[in-house]
């Protein structure tokens, strides 16, 4: 990874009727990384990204992209950057070379065939060039909305929601898609509320909501800090309590003594030990079981957590 | 520094779409003045007494008039269209995240539609000419009268375009406002021949000078100087400049 290359400080949005947006949101992207930005329906995600691709005006705060203060020196920080919108919004009567080629000229590049060719043929749009962008399908349109994105070559690219409301198999398609980019060594910054894409994809993920940025770290430090085993032994008969020799574990019994409950771990491997242990050690205390379930938490039970938590807290 | 490219990308980008739609964007507004010429210029107005139309035929003097009904209304739905429909698509996300500030949106969309209403207002002139045998007394006065206008009412098209927040209120003002106006403001007549109150009521309307305006560059005489309508035309053209350089920097209706 390099350095910086997005720098926002204290970014602020309250809208016109008084709904606050952003609230003093912090937040470093470096260049060359995949950074995945979570958060429910009106966390702000999106005012985030209008604010720094220039569709939203900040009402406090400041944007610094490639080293330079976004409000000053746009022309030259929206040179580099590309955002593919959440909704399909384009000229649907229109070929989809001509609008490819009209994003690149908006972008103020010199025309270049031969790189609309590559940016289609990567996105396997070439077949296509020439039909009426309303003829394709959704999952199409929506490579054209990154086709255009991509014509002007830029260095820094937002896609916000790129998967929402695609299929399972062009999902896996359009995230080999998003990791050629990072190969080519394009900055992106993604929003979704598929955590399986941000488990998938990001290197780093930051956790939005309400306008507040909650945490953001690498994805796999958030998953040591923050992860959980949970172990559900079904035992053969209720149990009235758990033997002594167990009370280091963090288990507790429930369903009446049925149920022999192991919450532990921390995403590096412990708590999968742990259970491997419970599971050989119980029979030689005499506590049978007939069955083991077991289950990592996801990022998304992270996300969750967090947001209930941030939530609490707030309410407090 | 301007965005050349990015403003040739936007009028490119317009033209294309007038283009793709040719047929009926050309076709029926020279069908509908030609239908005008031929019943009033040609088939009415060869009972007209040609004294009172400073010695043209009534077919000869109602041409500039018409062609400013034409850049009127083409100039300004023109540009009102075209803006209004990346803004009612999402599609304005792109030139709001472009490199492309107040200079290169208005060359792009303003020019565009300016370019377009020039188009179809010299098919129309040329039409006329199977009709009506006109002379046009100063030419390059006449081109640069109509390229002003075109501009100014192309830009005034473009900011109805940024208010609007729906078809309805796209059709308004070309329709409900100048549509009238210009009807009333000598296209088919000399005010001259009004009686009074009317005669003077006539000269509170705006488009009364723009058609004087082209109508002087045609036949040498008009019922308004024409430094009036010279200056009037540029005084609309800079009012609406600032308008939307108010709107770029301000975001008005663009940017939340």
């Amino acid at each position: 990874m390099g350095g910086p290359i997005l720098d926002i400080r204290g970014l602020e949005k309250t809208y016109k009727g008084g709904t606050k947006a952003l609230a003093g949101v912090d937040l470093t992207i470096n260049k060359g990384e995949i950074f995945a930005l979570l958060g429910p329906n009106g966390a702000g995600k999106t005012t985030l990204i209008g604010a720094v691709c220039g569709l939203v005006n900040p009402t406090g705060g400041s944007i610094h992209a490639f080293g330079q203060n976004t409000a000053k020196s746009w022309r030259e920080a929206r040179r580099k950057i590309g955002l593919v919108p959440q909704e399909l919004s384009f000229d649907m009567f229109d070929k989809v070379i001509r609008q490819v080629r009209y994003s690149r000229g908006m972008f103020g590049c010199p025309p270049d065939d031969a790189r609309i060719e590559e940016v289609l043929r990567s996105l396997s749009l070439w077949d296509k060039r020439d039909a009426a962008i309303r003829e394709l399908s959704g999952g199409m349109k929506r490579r054209v909305m990154i086709a255009k994105a991509l014509a002007h070559d830029p260095e820094l690219l937002f896609l916000d929601e790129p998967t929402a409301g695609v299929d399972v198999e062009l999902r896996r398609d359009m995230w080999r898609q998003i990791d050629a980019l990072r190969t080519a060594g394009v900055t992106i910054i993604l929003t979704t509320h598929y955590i399986e894409e941000a488990e998938e994809m990001a290197d780093r993920v930051g956790v939005i909501n309400k306008g507040r940025i909650l945490l953001v770290d690498d994805k796999d430090a958030i998953m040591a800090k923050l992860g959980r085993t949970e172990a559900h032994f079904m035992l053969a008969e209720p149990l009235a309590q758990i033997p002594a020799d167990f009370a280091d574990y963090p288990i507790t019994l429930e369903d009446g003594g049925t149920r022999l409950i192991y919450r532990g771990g921390d995403g590096t491997g412990k708590g999968k030990r742990e259970v491997a242990e419970l599971a050989q050690r119980l029979p030689g205390f005499g506590v049978g079981y007939i069955g083991l379930e077991t289950r990592e938490s996801t990022l998304e039970d992270i996300f969750v957590d967090l947001v209930e938590q941030g939530a609490q807290e707030q309410a407090a | 520094m301007m965005n050349w490219r990015g403003a040739i990308a936007i009028l490119k980008n317009e033209l294309a779409r007038f283009f793709r739609t040719a047929f009926g964007s050309i076709l029926s507004p020279v069908l509908t003045t030609s239908l005008y010429i031929v019943v009033f210029g040609a088939a009415i107005g060869g009972q007209m007494d040609p004294s009172q139309f400073g010695g043209a035929s009534y077919g000869a003097f109602i041409v500039p008039g018409l062609i400013m009904l034409t850049l009127l209304s083409e100039s300004t739905s023109n540009a009102s269209f075209g803006i209004y429909m990346p803004k009612f698509t999402g599609a304005i996300y792109e030139l709001l995240s472009a490199p492309v500030g107040v200079a290169e949106t208005i060359f792009g969309f303003v020019g565009a539609a300016a370019l377009k209403s020039l188009i179809i207002s010299a098919i129309i002139l040329i039409t006329a000419r199977i009709f009506v045998d006109y002379e046009i007394a100063h030419p390059l006065l006449a081109v640069g009268y109509v390229v002003m206008v075109a501009a100014s009412f192309a830009l005034f098209g473009f900011i109805i375009g940024l208010w609007a927040d729906g078809f309805e209120k796209l059709q308004i003002v070309p329709l409900l406002i100048l549509m009238p106006l210009t009807f009333l403001g000598g296209t088919f007549y000399s005010v001259q021949m009004l009686a009074e109150p009317w005669r003077t009521v006539a000269q509170f309307n705006p488009i009364f000078y723009l058609i004087n305006g082209l109508r002087w560059t045609f036949t040498g005489s008009a019922d308004v100087p024409i430094g009036v309508a010279f200056g009037f035309t540029l005084a609309f053209l800079v009012l609406c400049v600032a308008v939307i350089a108010w709107i770029f920097r301000t975001g008005w209706r663009l940017r939340e």
